[in-house]
């Protein structure tokens, strides 16, 4: 969790090894448009010691599924305008398919139960984002996040 | 027992504090203390089916014994990615 500018190429390093041909990085972006509104800025709060915690659960259940894959999951907290980084995701494995799927699986997690929120700057207004109700024990949830990383 | 009682988000604003410490009779669970913060913040009660609770720094449910000096967390519908 950091208030500085994601990296991308950063994060790739943290997961890059010898062993592994493929690294997946998922770069989630600020857009400006959503709902039928203009947004200006998203401004992101979090819990972070939780969120650090939350996304050490994602590492561990992605390595349960895919024991070759190291991941790297980064956040921004903060003021993030338009077309910046909120979000980084590195996933490293021997093979593709196993690269693709855990960076899927992880962003799919992540907006399940990180503890992390959107505050959306729009043309006119502010609003909370709120979309799941945050059960790292609800394996229905889980499951769902693991069948999309293979859809 | 006094536990801290953190806030985010929309919860926060309704509180009007991310950070309150409240004197709860024991013993407490941490929906004692939701129970406690809803009834001084009624618009709180919108979110009694879709808030998520933490002890300590990890998820909890809301039946979690309460000890004194904990810090109990309500976290509402997240939103990360």
């Amino acid at each position: 969790m950091t208030g500085s500018p994601l990296n991308a190429t950063a994060a790739a390093e943290l997961v890059a090894d010898d062993g592994n041909g493929a690294i997946v990085t998922f770069v989630g972006v600020v857009r400006d448009g959503n709902a039928g509104r203009r947004v200006l800025w998203l401004d992101y709060e979090a819990y972070a010691p939780l969120a650090v915690k939350a996304f050490a659960r994602i590492a561990g259940e992605a390595a349960e599924r895919w024991p070759s894959v190291r991941l790297a999951i980064q956040h921004r907290t903060g003021r993030v305008d338009i077309g910046e980084p909120s979000v980084v995701i590195a996933a490293a494995a021997p093979h593709r398919a196993e690269a693709f799927a855990a960076s899927r699986f992880a962003i799919e997690r992540i907006k399940q139960i990180a503890p992390i929120w959107k505050h959306e700057h729009f043309e006119g207004g502010e609003v909370w984002i709120e979309g799941a109700t945050a059960d790292p024990h609800d394996t229905a949830a889980r499951d769902t996040a693991f069948e999309r990383a293979w859809s | 027992m006094v536990v801290t009682i953190r806030l985010f988000a929309r919860l926060r604003e309704i509180a009007g504090a991310s950070e309150l410490r409240r004197e709860l009779p024991e013993p407490a669970t941490a929906g004692t203390a939701w129970a406690a913060l809803a009834a001084e913040f009624p618009p709180l009660a919108d979110y009694a089916t879709a808030v998520s609770c933490a002890v300590n720094e990890e998820y909890a449910r809301f039946g979690a014994a309460l000890q004194d000096g904990d810090e109990v967390a309500f976290l509402p519908p997240v939103s990360g990615g």
